[in-house]
């Protein structure tokens, strides 16, 4: 009884929680990959179970390979971009610079924007058209003699512009991150290395950046399964074209305009896959670190 | 209180139209709402949609108008509410659908009435053109009422420079396209202008048409048409041919016609909203002057075909209101209605006897014509193919852009049409 009174209060508080998650999050999961199981290719038809068999097709369409292939190359160029500029942000407020408190807002607002509002915005800016069509930023770059480009628009390159934008957002989150990973660095310990004949940039290099490997990897994480299931932004700013296809624009096609929702979940099952690869190490590792400490 | 709460409804309609609709089911004052469902929000339609909702109002004391449109130009954005309202059994009293294949999966989900009774009690076979009723019925069945007339095949062009690149008049065929299209070249403008990949898909059709002849290209939509044959490969051997002399796309069909407005390309091949797009004052429009800032021709190869589309409202079952929406229905089949609702929107009426001297300029020409033409149903919007079908053609021509490989986009349309004619 008295054990009870322990744990029953807590319990009760969390159980509304745990119950909207079990349904909403994991029960809708579950639903999902069931119906990626079935053959229920129109909104009809009962749909009898088929195994991984779906699963399999999926790879004889062609669109699928453009659209993972885009996905790999906008994770790799936003992936990237974001860390690099962010770390580079972080590393230049970190020295100390005047009105610090204005620019970290500065770089942090684009967060507060929606995906929507940056891509309507930068869809105008990176318009393809050239010469004296040319509007945002390819009429800059005609203004100051940089060759124009044709931005989302390239067959080959287009998702390496697409991310653009999503480094101009998230960028600053990035450098909020690693602001915090620096300061977290005991100034004993760079003094210790600075004693020891360190240069400054070896202080960074040896120092500083393996004590940031946790919050590298936290920014990883986030922006990794950002990307991979990344919608609103490709839509705002190029709609469901087969130049920008990725992944889960593919399955709201495959629902809403094919009218195939078998197809949709298989589709939706893999981006669900794709993610958890990135995010289940992550669990087992901090969860292996909190029970280390 | 029924009108305040219809006023209310309308002045929201813009954007949360669909959220509003929820809270529709309110009846009161002895007034029944009527819930209209289509995506007529834009300039001119929305006007169209307002004059019907006048005459609806004045036929019937009884029934409020409530406008339940959701933004989105070609229903994209409506059609996925419209999905979830269906799903849960909660439908609009009526809703707007391209006419003809489109309407399928709808049919065979078993959402929609057999409006044939309608047809027979308002004689509505008499006065819609014979080929309209026989290419929207489906196994002797029709599920909705043709309210306008849109033409897919018109080739939009800039006399001036077609003048300056020594072209005399519109070309009548593909060969004289693809000529004048190099003429254009020479001189260093756009030849052809087009948008995003929608309006290359509608590119195609007008190919299709334009090379296999009227009777032909009607015959791809039977089950069992032969999609690798010669002809069809010639047909798509033109479309890339065509497709070379694109500029670079545009976003959406208004920049692509623009281009040609502005005089930097010669060509673009839109159907006729596209009139209201440059004749209109400015704001909603260009304000262009029609055959000297810009003109119209049947697309090449196409001439004498009226290659057509339709919105149409249907009569869900289960509406909640289903008196309200036949009364809604024969507004929109009657002359009034369509009268009041065409030289809007910018279309024309599906029925035979509309009041000429109400279609001026272009749609006077189309008029003629959509008495006289033989008919061919579009296929981006809507009328020859089914939903499904229209999402793999999109797929093979999104591909097809990117790698302009023929025998590729053939077979992609083959499989497409195997797996979906019926």
């Amino acid at each position: 009884m008295r054990r009870a009174r322990s744990w029953l209060p807590g319990l009760l508080l969390v159980s509304p929680s745990i119950v909207a998650i079990g349904v909403f999050v994991y029960g809708m999961l579950g639903w999902n990959f069931r119906l990626a199981m079935t053959d229920q290719h129109d909104e009809v038809s009962e749909g009898e179970f088929v195994g991984l068999k779906n699963f399999v097709d999926l790879w004889d369409v062609p669109r699928w390979h453009v659209s993972v292939d885009h996905a790999v190359m906008f994770t790799v160029v936003f992936v990237l971009g974001a860390l690099l500029l962010g770390w580079f942000l972080a590393f230049l407020m970190e020295k100390g610079i005047r009105g610090e408190g204005t620019f970290r807002a500065v770089y942090l607002f684009p967060m507060a924007v929606s995906f929507v509002a940056t891509g309507i915005v930068w869809r105008w800016l990176m318009n393809s058209g050239t010469g004296e069509r040319a509007v945002g930023l390819n009429r800059l770059f005609d203004v100051i003699g940089l060759p124009q480009w044709q931005w989302f628009r390239d067959p080959d390159w287009g998702m390496a512009a697409m991310a653009i934008p999503a480094i101009w957002q998230m960028s600053g989150y990035v450098m909020a991150l690693f602001l915090a990973g620096f300061r977290g660095v005991p100034e004993e310990l760079r003094e210790a290395a600075r004693v020891d004949g360190c240069t400054e940039w070896g202080v960074y290099r040896h120092v500083v950046l393996p004590l940031l490997r946790p919050v590298t990897l936290s920014a990883l994480i986030i922006l990794g399964h950002i990307s991979l299931k990344v919608f609103d932004l490709i839509v705002a700013v190029s709609g469901k074209q087969i130049v920008t296809d990725v992944p889960a624009v593919f399955m709201w096609v495959a629902v809403f305009d094919a009218h195939d929702p078998a197809k949709g979940a298989t589709i939706a099952s893999y981006i669900v896959l794709s993610v958890a690869v990135f995010v289940i190490p992550y669990l087992v590792w901090s969860v292996r670190k909190e029970r280390r400490s | 209180m029924a009108g305040v709460l219809g006023l209310a409804a309308c002045g929201g309609s813009g954007g949360g139209g669909g959220q509003a609709a929820q809270s529709s089911a309110a009846t009161g004052g002895g007034k029944q709402q009527v819930e209209v469902f289509s995506w007529w929000t834009g300039p001119g339609e929305a006007d169209g949609l307002q004059a019907m909702k006048k005459i609806f109002e004045e036929r019937n004391p009884n029934y409020t108008f409530f406008d339940a449109a959701v933004a989105g130009g070609s229903g994209d954005k409506a059609k996925a509410l419209l999905q979830s309202k269906l799903q849960a059994d909660t439908p609009p009293d009526t809703f707007q659908g391209h006419a003809g294949a489109e309407l399928q999966g709808y049919i065979k989900a078993g959402d929609l009435e057999d409006l044939t009774f309608l047809y027979d009690e308002l004689k509505l076979k008499d006065v819609f053109p014979a080929q309209l009723v026989d290419q929207i019925s489906v196994q002797g069945k029709i599920y909705s009422v043709p309210v306008n007339i849109h033409r897919s095949n018109v080739l939009w062009f800039n006399p001036k420079v077609l003048k300056e690149a020594g072209v005399a008049a519109a070309p009548t065929t593909i060969e004289e396209f693809v000529a004048d299209l190099e003429k254009v070249k020479a001189k260093g403008k756009i030849p052809l202008s087009v948008g995003s990949e929608w309006t290359v898909t509608h590119l195609l059709e007008n190919v299709l048409l334009g090379t296999l002849g009227t009777d032909a290209y009607n015959a791809l939509f039977k089950p069992g048409a032969d999609w690798n044959s010669p002809q069809v490969a010639k047909a798509l051997e033109n479309f890339k041919t065509i497709l070379s002399y694109a500029g670079d796309p545009q976003d959406d069909w208004q920049p692509a016609a623009k281009q040609v407005a502005d005089g930097q390309a010669a060509f673009t091949i839109m159907g006729d909203w596209a009139y209201g797009y440059f004749h209109n004052p400015p704001e909603g429009g260009l304000g262009k002057k029609s055959k000297e800032d810009f003109d119209w021709a049947p697309a090449p190869g196409t001439g004498g075909t009226y290659l057509w589309l339709s919105d149409s409202f249907t009569l869900p079952k289960g509406a909640k209101n289903r008196d309200g929406a036949i009364a809604w229905l024969k507004v929109a089949a009657s002359k009034e209605g369509q009268d009041a609702f065409n030289p809007k929107k910018g279309s024309i009426p599906a029925r035979k006897d509309a009041d000429q001297s109400l279609y001026t300029d272009y749609l006077a020409d189309a008029l003629k014509d959509w008495s006289s033409d033989k008919l061919a149903g579009s296929i981006q919007h809507g009328v020859s193919v089914s939903q499904p079908w229209l999402a793999a053609i999109n797929e093979a021509v999104g591909l097809f852009i990117a790698g302009k490989d023929v025998a590729a986009l053939q077979k992609a349309l083959a499989v497409a049409a195997q797996a979906n004619a019926q």
